[in-house]
């Protein structure tokens, strides 16, 4: 399943890594990733696959979500369509 | 991949504008559930509704999972049990009603709606008998919701239902009366009601529909707020767009969710309604958009100039982003459910009269709204009258969902809970409606509804 992931969190050294490191461990497979910093807030968004995991997708999820609380990223991974279609005609 | 601005606009819809899916309804048809023993009818109702809804809640929150929407509530609506009950040798509908109440329970589902019955043109027997057990219903379930259709374009008003619905409704109250009167909170009067409404408490499922059925009700009042903030001062013309833009994006988020429940339910797809649906919350409130497009208070004049925009622009936004559009589809405006409309009527600004009007540009009609407790039957009925008029006259849905709140006068609050919220007691008229409504019989059909 394509699933569209953000996180954004204050901005230090080591967010990425971290992140893409877990999703590694994870068998996800990362497809696209943006990076930017708005208005002093590190904000990443990941297009990611994750079927090329042996997890199941609320495996993933809950993983990420404990790591965001661990680390204070607050991270999201949702569906790549509802993305697709909010924002194309 | 997409830009990061249009992602992030996204989550934040969700994660500070409560933008969410309000309802996942599965409509199921009972008439296979006709039986002359009300016992076995019930018990056929029981075992339907579970059968076909058992995995509903299951694959609700599987969809709220995967794609990081909240899901607020799954539903299920049923063929108007007055349909269903009338080859029941026995007047003890409450029996049905409890069969749908323990089966919403089992399903774990939010409400179950359909204890209905439509006597638009007048009223069979089974009709009457439904009527009359609908405050013993509502006293003595949770979950059930009950809609009686009194009125259409095409029939006219069935004034002998809009009397005997004034009397049901003091009625529900007093059975509820130690819940504040939540009973009438679950019972809707209609004209032209469809037959596909995601909603509670109108919510059944109509005679032209399948044997089961997805519809969804998306929400986002808070999101259109949101807009609005970024185009102040800007003209009408602005605003009409920006919330053109708005409503498409959240009903494409509804005809995703929609296409995944049918898919995953194994039923097909009906509807995706595009009301703007508000909750007692701070930030997702109807009321604030029309102030966010410069009124000071909610029901100030210029409101229903507003709300008539808004409504329009809701509409336009969705109907392409949807393949079938149904239900109520506007923006609702119930004054205990919607944080900005509870604040206007403590204020003063927001009237029943003002609401009525405002109900002529909307959706839906004068909605959970509370009246003293000493509000005859007659004035409730007149009240319902009034209401219903401006349905069939407009060739659209109203509804009255009033509560006369037992014991409570003017300046107090009734409080329900949850998403039913606060209700503030508003002033009725005190002049007499009485002789009006004792006329019965019907008032015809307007001319325009000679259209073939």
């Amino acid at each position: 399943m394509k699933a569209i992931m953000t996180v954004t969190a204050h901005d230090r050294v080591g967010i990425i890594a971290g992140v893409c490191s877990l999703l590694a461990e994870m068998g996800v497979n990362i497809l696209d990733l943006n990076q930017t910093v708005m208005e002093g807030i590190f904000t990443m968004t990941l297009l990611v696959d994750t079927s090329t995991s042996a997890h199941t997708f609320d495996e993933i999820r809950s993983a990420l979500i404990a790591r965001g609380e661990e680390e204070s990223l607050n991270i999201h991974i949702q569906r790549a369509d509802i993305f697709e279609a909010m924002h194309r005609v | 991949m997409l830009n990061i601005s249009d992602i992030m606009q996204t989550v934040n819809m969700i994660d500070h504008q409560h933008l969410d899916i309000r309802t996942i309804t599965l409509g199921i048809s009972l008439y296979d559930c006709a039986d002359s023993n009300i016992h076995e009818c019930a018990r056929k109702v029981r075992e339907k509704v579970c059968r076909k809804a058992a995995n509903l809640v299951k694959v609700g929150e599987e969809i709220e999972r995967e794609y990081g929407i909240p899901i607020i509530n799954k539903r299920i609506s049923v063929t108007p049990i007055s349909q269903i009950a009338a080859s029941c040798e026995s007047d003890e509908y409450a029996i049905i009603g409890h069969a749908l109440d323990e089966a919403a329970n089992e399903c774990g589902v939010n409400f179950i709606g359909g204890y209905s019955a439509l006597v638009h043109k007048g009223f069979t027997e089974s009709d009457r008998r439904l009527i009359a057990s609908i405050p013993e219903t509502l006293a003595g379930t949770n979950l059930v919701c009950s809609s009686v259709n009194v009125a259409t374009t095409k029939a006219g008003i069935n004034m002998d239902a809009v009397a005997l619905m004034g009397r049901i409704i003091k009625a529900t109250a007093e059975m509820t009366a130690d819940k504040g009167g939540l009973g009438c909170a679950k019972l809707v009067v209609f004209a032209n009601a469809v037959e596909d409404n995601p909603f509670m408490a109108g919510a059944f499922h109509g005679a032209g529909e399948p044997e089961c059925v997805v519809n969804v009700g998306v929400s986002g009042p808070g999101v259109v707020w949101r807009a609005l903030q970024d185009v102040k001062g800007a003209s009408f013309d602005v605003v009409a767009e920006t919330v053109k833009r708005t409503a498409f994006r959240i009903t494409r988020m509804g005809q995703v969710v929609a296409n995944a429940a049918s898919e995953r339910l194994g039923v097909p797809f009906g509807i995706v309604d595009l009301s703007l649906a508000p909750t007692p919350a701070k930030g997702d409130s109807v009321a604030r958009i029309l102030e966010a497009m410069g009124l000071e208070v909610c029901g100030t004049h210029g409101t229903t100039a507003a709300l008539a925009l808004l409504n329009d622009a809701v509409k336009k936004g969705g109907v392409m982003a949807s393949g079938h559009v149904g239900g109520l589809s506007g923006a609702f405006i119930p004054v205990s459910e919607d944080e900005g409309m509870i604040e206007a009527v403590k204020s003063g600004a927001l009237s029943i009269e003002k609401l009525e009007a405002m109900t002529c540009v909307c959706s839906v009609g004068l909605d959970m709204i509370a009246v003293p407790g000493n509000t005859s039957a007659e004035t409730i009925s007149a009240i319902i009258a009034d209401e219903v008029a401006i349905g069939v006259v407009n060739n659209k849905t109203t509804a009255v969902r009033i509560i006369p709140a037992p014991w409570k006068n003017v300046g107090e609050s009734v409080e329900f809970g949850g998403l039913l919220g606060n209700a503030p007691v508003m002033r009725v008229n005190d002049a007499r409606s009485d002789e009006f409504v004792m006329r019965g019989g019907r008032i015809p059909a307007p001319i325009h509804s000679l259209r073939n």
